[in-house]
Parts: structure tokens; C-alpha cells; sequence
């Protein structure tokens, strides 16, 4: 972290400042906020939003956007529970739903890179064709009573040690898509490419194979939020995920990677989405309405972006 | 003497400490085009800026019309009567000449809403006439050329009453005939009794037109010369403050075998392009602006399609389809626009450096940090590139050190063939030096290298055999020993 401004270095703890204030600020309103048991709580129902906002991450650094990742979330939940009860091996079946993901993620690609859609228009129409698929794969019904396997139940339900298996699994996630931004070439390569994709495409980069790479690994990533949900609530919903691609949009903002490409980092995002997870976790403490809740959220991520424009 | 328009006296700026103009004196008269001349960091920008009230002065004072003035922002330099042409110009595609001429300040029916159309349109094309500029008012002002949009704004300067009219470097982007347009324009301000700064690298083109010029270094101001007295060297001695000797290099690395092989290469842009490239040589490729020599090149390194043609390397035909394809060719490619096209901003030194080099410091998926290192560390030596550090962002560098990246790039490859395109396109004279010494060592070292100039001295200096495009055909092939200015530009526009 050389040769970085104050500004700089601000820009990249600003997050990490915004979480303690808000984290104080709530342990003094309910006392309850600091136990180990409702921070447990916290994490576990941040996971979700984590792993969509981890693959955002990918995507937003590349120039581009997904706003499919909720209804792969969906799909690929009902797949699995799906496949579960027409008597697949649970383990294979949760491979083959991430694996579903990582197509519905890969088709994204396609039509962005090779068709040259914009990625807005492109997952905005997929968002709405995952969503069709789901609701005419499990007939518009959460699917339930799939599956009686152990292994399936510990996915979203089980602890190791004390700590939820979910926030386990996002930490782990988390830690593989840090190496993989910072130390391999398909992480320089993605910062390139958002960063100046003519000028990546003239250095030899395989953009497309970028591209393709980047809306793969989020579609797995947003797959095995979906399976880890229906683990946790034993029914994989149709309509689950709806509108999660904001929440996902929103933690890697507030994580202060830029919208535009090229500029951010995934410890951010990180961070962002647990400021959503602690806001919203927070606010049920202290018996806020869910209506209010939105308009605290919606203030938050307004003025953290506020912010960082005062800042730069 | 008439009275200045501007005068600027003993201005003194620091930026965090860093005094980047010390007592700085600089004015214009009326009706005279200056040149402000100096290397990039050497403070030009600053002192315009702080002359249209961008930034504040520490010491100094400025007057306009022997009248002291403080401009605290840039609206109020434009009220008394200083115009700034930017290199990026502040034009809207999407509105007429008209309404870009009138924008913000709409004439309309007394207090109505409703825009005098038939008043604005009368008056841009006044203006227009004044300026000898022959466009339709309601033309749209993104089908205009760059140019002609550059006309636009200078047509508005004079319409809000401009008295003198900075332009900085407004021939960078402008073909060679829109330059001619360009400098009859300034003719008829001079007429009118407007002064001009104009800021610029080119030579030839500060010789042409302007009447004096004054030479900033590192800050200081080092003097004012009349350009009808004052000899080339004194001005390139006072723009260094060394004698830089000769720019060129003798050209000392031997001509091998034919390295490349192009044959009847043809595109929407070009046709039927034959030539060979020997080891060791540097072939100039020289022509008007728009004739097909970017375009060739862009074929070369495969982010063109080709019609027809056939390339061959070392003997070997190459079927080069996309960049990667060159590359793993041993091509290496140097683009004209290095800020859109050659360099990722967002990103550092270092990451920029490696970026077409990352297989060879990695082991094909995760990267090594010790022999990235190692091959920043070496090609940042060889090179010379000033910077705080590796990590600095590349943005944050001078022109010429930008430019530097951009071969380092290239270097780290090991090319059999480096393709410059306008290699020193706004990079200051001495780092141009650095440049042309690089491209001799690369020659030494068996590299094969062709060079896209629009700067004839350039393309004299450095080519041991010259292409001249004529219209996406090659118009003349010349040794250097035969090599002139006329002969290149009798044949870059078309003589036999």
C-alpha cells in the first residue's frame, strides 16, 4: 500500500469506519446487538446477499452489471430441491445446481460479450426468463419435503465449532475470490478490462473469455445462495431472491468499488454487505418497521456514496 | 508598443510546498500570437490556469489592459474578454453550431421562454463569415469534423467578445489540411486585433505563425524571443537548459534478413500494401493524416480485419486474426492514442508494465509477485521511466513517461517487431530523445521496428528506409540517403 494518498487511504477504510459507527451506534439502542448469539444470527442471514454481492463484485469491476443474480438464486434452488426429490444424490446435486448457475452465468456472458449486448439490457432480460423458468419449473409452488439428507440440512442449518456452516462457506468464498483478485491473472485481467477494455484487447487479453469467465462465476455464486436458502428454509421458493440484485448492487457500492469499472476491491464489498446485514438486523432489534427499514437503508447507501464524492 | 491585452508579472505558485511557477512573466498584445513553450510539468498549465481564475496566485499580479484584475474563477476571466480553447472541446453533438454557439445564453423574444431561432441563426453565421469559416449554422455539431468543432468554439470566443484566446496544443488532433484552415482562421484574428497564446510542441508550426515565444522550465520563466531572429537550437537549449546535442541517434545497428513479409495486404482502407522488413531496421512509415497508416497497422496486429494478403514472419506465413495472434507472433504494438488505447489508467506502473507479459510471470494462472517484480524492475531501468514507484498510478505521469509504459509494455515480450505509432505524439523534447535512443538500442538488439510519423524531421532522423501512403496505397518507397521533405510530401499527396 505504497505511494497512496490520505485520500486514498480513506477512500479504502471510509467502509470499514461507516460499519464500527453504525455497529456502535445500534450496541447503545439495544444491548442485545453485541451478543454473540445475534451477531451469529447477523452473519448467517448476511451470507445470502454476500455471495450474490462477491460475484457483483467480479462483474461491476469488469465495466458491467448482473441484475439476474436473484432469479438464478431462485432457479437454481428449485433445480436442486428438484433433482433432490426425483432421488439424486444430494451431493451431486447441489455440483450440478452450482454448476446450473455457472450456465445460467456463462449465457449472460455470451450474449454480453459475443452478442454484444449491453449487460444491463442482457441480465435484465434474463432476470425476467430465470424468473419465468422457475416459476414454470415448480408449477408458481415452493418445492418441499425433497430431501431428508444430512448433508443437505448442515448447508444452510449446520454449525462447525459454533459458527453457522453458511458463514463458514462465504468466508471461505471470500477469501478464495481475494486470492484470485489480487495474486492470478484472470484477477488482473478483470481489473484491465474494466479498467480500459480497448487497451486490454490490443495487451492480448481474451476479453470475451473474461466476460464469460466473470458472469460464470456469479451465476455459481449466486446458485449456491439459492441452495444454501433452501437448506436453511427446507422449500425452495419460485419467488426467492426477488429484488436481491439491489442488496447486491448496493454492498458493493457501499464497499466503494466503482460503478464504472476498473476501481475496487472485494474487501469492500465485504464490508457493504455487512452494513446491510447489520442495518437491517439492528433495525429489527430495535422493532422497527419493515416500511422504515427501506427508507433508513435507501438513506444509508445515499449518503455513503455522498461521501465518497465529498472525498474525491 | 501597444498595451498588452494581458500581463502577467512575477506570478509565483506552490502546491503542497512545491513551487511549480516562480516569478513567472508573460504578456500579449494586441493582434500578436504567442507561444508558450515548455516541457510537460514545466508550469504552461498552471500559468493559464491562474490567469482565468482556475487557480489563485501566491504572489504576483496580473493586468488586462494595464487595469490590475483578480479572477476568482473562470466566468469572470470570460467577462473580460479571455477565451480558453481546451484540448477537449466543449462542444454537444447533439445540438446544431448554432445552438452550441448560443448555449447558456439563448436569445429569446423579450422576457418569453421562447428562443429567437431566426436572430441566433443570422448571428452564428455573421460570426462564421467574420472567421471565414464556411459551415451551415444548423449543421449538427457531431457530424462535424474535429476541426470544424474547433472553429465552432473559436467562433464563440469571438462572439462573446474575446480579446485574446488561449489554445492549447489545438493541432493535435486536426489533419493536415483542417491545420491550414486552422491557421487562416488565426490570421484573420490577427487581423482583428485579438492576441493568441498558443500552446503547442510543434515546432515548424510555432516557427509559422507565431510572432514571439516564451519558455518556461521547471517554473521559472526563462525568457521571451522573437521567432523571425531566434535560431531553433537557442529555443531547444532554453526549453532543456543543456545542450541536448543531436536528437537523433546515429543510427548504428545492422540490417539483417528480411524479418517480415507483407504481401498484397488489402481492407476497406487500404489496398494492395507490399513490403518487407528487414532485422535490425527501422522503416519509417510516413503520410497524410487519414491515408491508411493506422489502419495498416491496426491489420498488422490483427484488430482490423483484412480483405486479402498475406503476412509471413521469419519465413513462416502468419495467420494473424487478433492481437493475441501477433503477439504470440513476437509483435509488439505501440498505439497512436496511448491514454484510449495503450494504457489502463485505473491501474499502476507496474500492473500497466505487465499487463501483455502476465503468462511469463505467472505459471499460466497465479502470478508470481517476485518475477513480476523483477521484469518491472528491469524494464523500468531500461527505459528510464520517472515515477514515486511502481505502485504509482500511471495517470499520475508525464506525457513522455506514459509513453515510456506503453513501449515497456511491449519490451517485456521480447518482440521480433515493434510497431510505434506516432511514438512521440505530446511528449516533451527531452524524453523524445530517451525515445529515439530506446528505438536505437532496440535496432541494436536485432528488433525490427516501423514507425508511423507525421512529424517529417522525425521520420528523416530516425528511418534507414521510408513508406509514404497515399490514399491506402503505398505512394513511394524511399532510402533514407534520397530522403527529403519535399520528395516525402510531394509524394504523400499524391505526386508521382
Amino acid at each position: 500500500m505504497k505511494n497512496q494518498s490520505v485520500g486514498q487511504i480513506l477512500q479504502k477504510i471510509g467502509p470499514l469506519l461507516g460499519l464500527i459507527v453504525i455497529m456502535t451506534g445500534l450496541s447503545i439502542m439495544s444491548p442485545q446487538f453485541l451478543s454473540l448469539d445475534n451477531l451469529l444470527t447477523m452473519l448467517r442471514q448476511v451470507t445470502i446477499v454476500g455471495l450474490l454481492a462477491f460475484g457483483m463484485t467480479f462483474v461491476i469491476l469488469t465495466g458491467g452489471i448482473d441484475l439476474s443474480v436473484g432469479s438464478t438464486l431462485a432457479l437454481a434452488g428449485a433445480l436442486t430441491a428438484g433433482m433432490m426429490a426425483s432421488g439424486l444424490d444430494p451431493i451431486l446435486a447441489v455440483l450440478l445446481g452450482v454448476l446450473a448457475g455457472a450456465g445460467l452465468g456463462a449465457f449472460n456472458g455470451l450474449v454480453i460479450s459475443k452478442g454484444k449486448v449491453a449487460p444491463f439490457i442482457a441480465t435484465l432480460a434474463t432476470m425476467t426468463m430465470f424468473r419465468g423458468l422457475s416459476l414454470v419449473y415448480t408449477e408458481g409452488r415452493p418445492v418441499t419435503g425433497f430431501t431428508d439428507s444430512q448433508f443437505f440440512d448442515l448447508i444452510g442449518r449446520g454449525y462447525l465449532f459454533g459458527i453457522p456452516i453458511p458463514v463458514i462457506i462465504m468466508f471461505v468464498i471470500f477469501f478464495i475470490l481475494l486470492f484470485i483478485l489480487k495474486k492470478t491473472v484472470f484477477g488482473r485481467h478483470v481489473y484491465a478490462l474494466g479498467g480500459n477494455e480497448e487497451a486490454s484487447i490490443l495487451s492480448g487479453i481474451k476479453v470475451n473469455r473474461v466476460k464469460i469467465g466473470v458472469y460464470s462465476l456469479t451465476g455459481a455464486l449466486s446458485a449456491l445462495a439459492g441452495i444454501i436458502l433452501t437448506s436453511r428454509l427446507g422449500s425452495a421458493s419460485p419467488n426467492a431472491g426477488f429484488t436481491y440484485e439491489l442488496d447486491a448492487i448496493a454492498a458493493v457500492v457501499l464497499g466503494g468499488t466503482s460503478l464504472s469499472g476498473g476501481r475496487g476491491w472485494i474487501f469492500g464489498t465485504l464490508i457493504g454487505a455487512l452494513i446491510i446485514g447489520v442495518l437491517n438486523n439492528g433495525l429489527n432489534l430495535l422493532g422497527v418497521s419493515s416500511n422504515y427499514q427501506q427508507i433508513v437503508k435507501g438513506a444509508v447507501i445515499l449518503l455513503a456514496v455522498l461521501l465518497d464524492r465529498q472525498k474525491s | 508598443m501597444a498595451q498588452p491585452i494581458v500581463q502577467m508579472k512575477g506570478i509565483s505558485k506552490s502546491f503542497v510546498g512545491n513551487k511549480v511557477l516562480n516569478e513567472v512573466d508573460f504578456e500579449v498584445l494586441p493582434g500578436e500570437v504567442h507561444a508558450l513553450l515548455g516541457e510537460n510539468g514545466a508550469g504552461k498549465s498552471t500559468l493559464m490556469k491562474i490567469l482565468t481564475g482556475i487557480h489563485s496566485r501566491d504572489e504576483g499580479e496580473i493586468y488586462v489592459k494595464g487595469e490590475a484584475v483578480e479572477f476568482n474563477n473562470p466566468k469572470e476571466s470570460e467577462k473580460a474578454g479571455i477565451a480558453v480553447i481546451h484540448q477537449e472541446l466543449n462542444i454537444i453533438p447533439y445540438l446544431t453550431v448554432m445552438e452550441n454557439m448560443f448555449l447558456g445564453r439563448e436569445l429569446k423574444y423579450g422576457k418569453t421562454g421562447v428562443t429567437n431561432t431566426k436572430k441566433m441563426k443570422q448571428l452564428t453565421n455573421d460570426y462564421l463569415l467574420q472567421l471565414g469559416i464556411d459551415l451551415d449554422p444548423l449543421a449538427l455539431a457531431g457530424n462535424l469534423s474535429v476541426g470544424q468543432q474547433q472553429m465552432v468554439e473559436i467562433a464563440k470566443a469571438i462572439s462573446v467578445d474575446a480579446e485574446m484566446i488561449v489554445m492549447d496544443e489545438p493541432t493535435a488532433a486536426l489533419t493536415d489540411r483542417e491545420i491550414e484552415g486552422l491557421f487562416e482562421v488565426i490570421e484573420r484574428l490577427r487581423e482583428q486585433e485579438v492576441g493568441i497564446v498558443y500552446i503547442s510542441h510543434r515546432m515548424e508550426e510555432i516557427y509559422r505563425i507565431c510572432d514571439r515565444v516564451s519558455i518556461l522550465r521547471d517554473g521559472e520563466y526563462i525568457g521571451t524571443r522573437e521567432t523571425k531572429t531566434v535560431e531553433y537550437e537557442e529555443i531547444i537549449q532554453m526549453l532543456v537548459g543543456r545542450e541536448l546535442g543531436t536528437l537523433y541517434p546515429e543510427r548504428d545497428a545492422e540490417i539483417g534478413d528480411v524479418k517480415m513479409k507483407v504481401d498484397g495486404l488489402t481492407s476497406d482502407a487500404f489496398q494492395d500494401i507490399n513490403f518487407d522488413l528487414r532485422e535490425g531496421e527501422i522503416l519509417g512509415v510516413a503520410g497524410l493524416m487519414g491515408a491508411g497508416r493506422s489502419e495498416i497497422m491496426q491489420s498488422l496486429f490483427g484488430y482490423r480485419t483484412i480483405e486479402s494478403g498475406s503476412i509471413s514472419i521469419e519465413g513462416k506465413p502468419v495467420n494473424i486474426k487478433k492481437p493475441t495472434d501477433a503477439i504470440d507472433a513476437g509483435i509488439g504494438f505501440v498505439t497512436e492514442d496511448r491514454k484510449e488505447q495503450g494504457l489502463v489508467l485505473s491501474m499502476s506502473v507496474k500492473e500497466n508494465l505487465s499487463l501483455p507479459n502476465l503468462k511469463g510471470v505467472s505459471n499460466q494462472t497465479i502470478l508470481s509477485d517476485k518475477s513480476e517484480k523483477g521484469l518491472v524492475d528491469d524494464l523500468v531501468k531500461r527505459l528510464n521511466v520517472k515515477m514515486a514507484g511502481q505502485n504509482q498510478e500511471v495517470r499520475m505521469l508525464s506525457g513522455g513517461n506514459q509513453q515510456k509504459v506503453v513501449i515497456g509494455k511491449w519490451l517485456g515480450i521480447n518482440p521480433k517487431i515493434l510497431i510505434l505509432d506516432e511514438p512521440t505524439r505530446g511528449v516533451d523534447v527531452g524524453a523524445k530523445k530517451e525515445i529515439y535512443h530506446i528505438m536505437n538500442e532496440l535496432t541494436k538488439q536485432g528488433v525490427s521496428i516501423v514507425m508511423i510519423s507525421s512529424e517529417l524531421p522525425e521520420v528523416l532522423g530516425m528511418s534507414d528506409r521510408i513508406l509514404v501512403i497515399h490514399e491506402g496505397r503505398i505512394g513511394a518507397e524511399l532510402k533514407r540517403e534520397d530522403a527529403t521533405q519535399e520528395k516525402i510530401m510531394y509524394a504523400a499527396t499524391g505526386g508521382e
